[in-house]
């Protein structure tokens, strides 16, 4: 037995957590760990539901491991055009990103 | 207060701790190993919750490969070691986004809140033998469709490490 309000308080702080950390990091690699916070959080949010409602499909289970998996796709790509940036313009701050010398 | 509220809220705050510290600390390295910390705890939840299987995946995904890319991408990288203030925004930007962020969590926790309530309810965790029924049952072209995704991610990850860019100026977008 479990009261559902402390997941549901855990699923919004960490994702305005992760939200915070989109909007207040420069670097590109901390912004990705914001965006990772708040991945976290939605597969939190798919596994609580699960867990407190009955479906035969296991959906909330099997969702979050589709949004791992979808999360392991994304940081790959998204780390190689960090890479790519780097390699261009000698640093990955993103507030000089789209700026032309 | 029952033994899974206990649980919860141990591995939930140490969950939300970590995950503060790496939004806000001024070490690019410590950052990723407090979202370590902090997606570990996390799956301590899912333990609590009744989902072993989703929390040793998510142990071995997250912490084990995604951390570690993110590491590996610091290091190519070369970030600076030690304390530097040039990783977060503006001061007034900086408060705009703890303003933005606080009134996504409290939005979005009394919203759950209202749509499930406070009373006790049951942990229907399953079990991992139901849950493989279902993965390779139901699921099964879903999950298919997601191996074709992570090898597209591959390739392209591959391709964008491969693409002809160096520094500007120096060949002036020729391909070398």
């Amino acid at each position: 037995m479990i009261h559902p309000v402390l997941p549901m308080i855990l699923v919004g702080l960490l994702f305005g957590i992760g939200l915070y950390g989109v909007l207040a990091r420069r670097n590109a690699i901390l912004v990705l760990i914001g965006v990772e916070l708040m991945l976290a959080a939605a597969g939190l949010l798919f596994v609580t539901v699960g867990a407190l409602t009955s479906d035969t499909l296991r959906a909330g289970q099997v969702m979050t491991i589709f949004v791992i998996t979808i999360a392991a796709a994304e940081i790959s790509v998204a780390l190689g055009v960090i890479l790519a940036v780097f390699r261009a313009r000698g640093n990955i701050d993103l507030t000089e990103a789209g700026e032309s010398e | 207060m029952t033994t899974y509220d206990v649980l919860f809220t141990i591995a939930g705050t140490i969950s939300v701790a970590a995950a503060l510290l790496a939004v806000s600390t001024k070490h690019l390295v410590h950052s990723a190993l407090w979202l370590i910390v902090s997606l570990a705890s996390l799956s301590g939840c899912y333990l609590v919750l009744g989902a072993e299987f989703v929390a040793l995946v998510q142990l071995l995904v997250y912490v084990g490969a995604i951390v570690v890319l993110v590491l590996f991408a610091l290091m190519l990288t070369r970030a600076p070691i030690g304390r530097s203030a040039e990783h977060d925004t503006s001061r007034v930007q900086r408060a705009a986004a703890l303003v933005v962020g606080a009134a996504t969590a409290a939005l979005l926790a009394s919203v759950l809140i209202s749509a499930f309530g406070n009373d006790k309810k049951r942990v229907n965790g399953g079990g991992t033998h139901l849950l493989a029924a279902r993965l390779f049952g139901s699921w099964v072209w879903p999950f298919e469709v997601l191996s074709a995704l992570l090898l597209v991610a591959l390739v392209a990850a591959l391709a964008l490490a491969r693409l002809p860019i160096g520094p500007r100026g120096d060949a002036d977008g020729v391909p070398r």
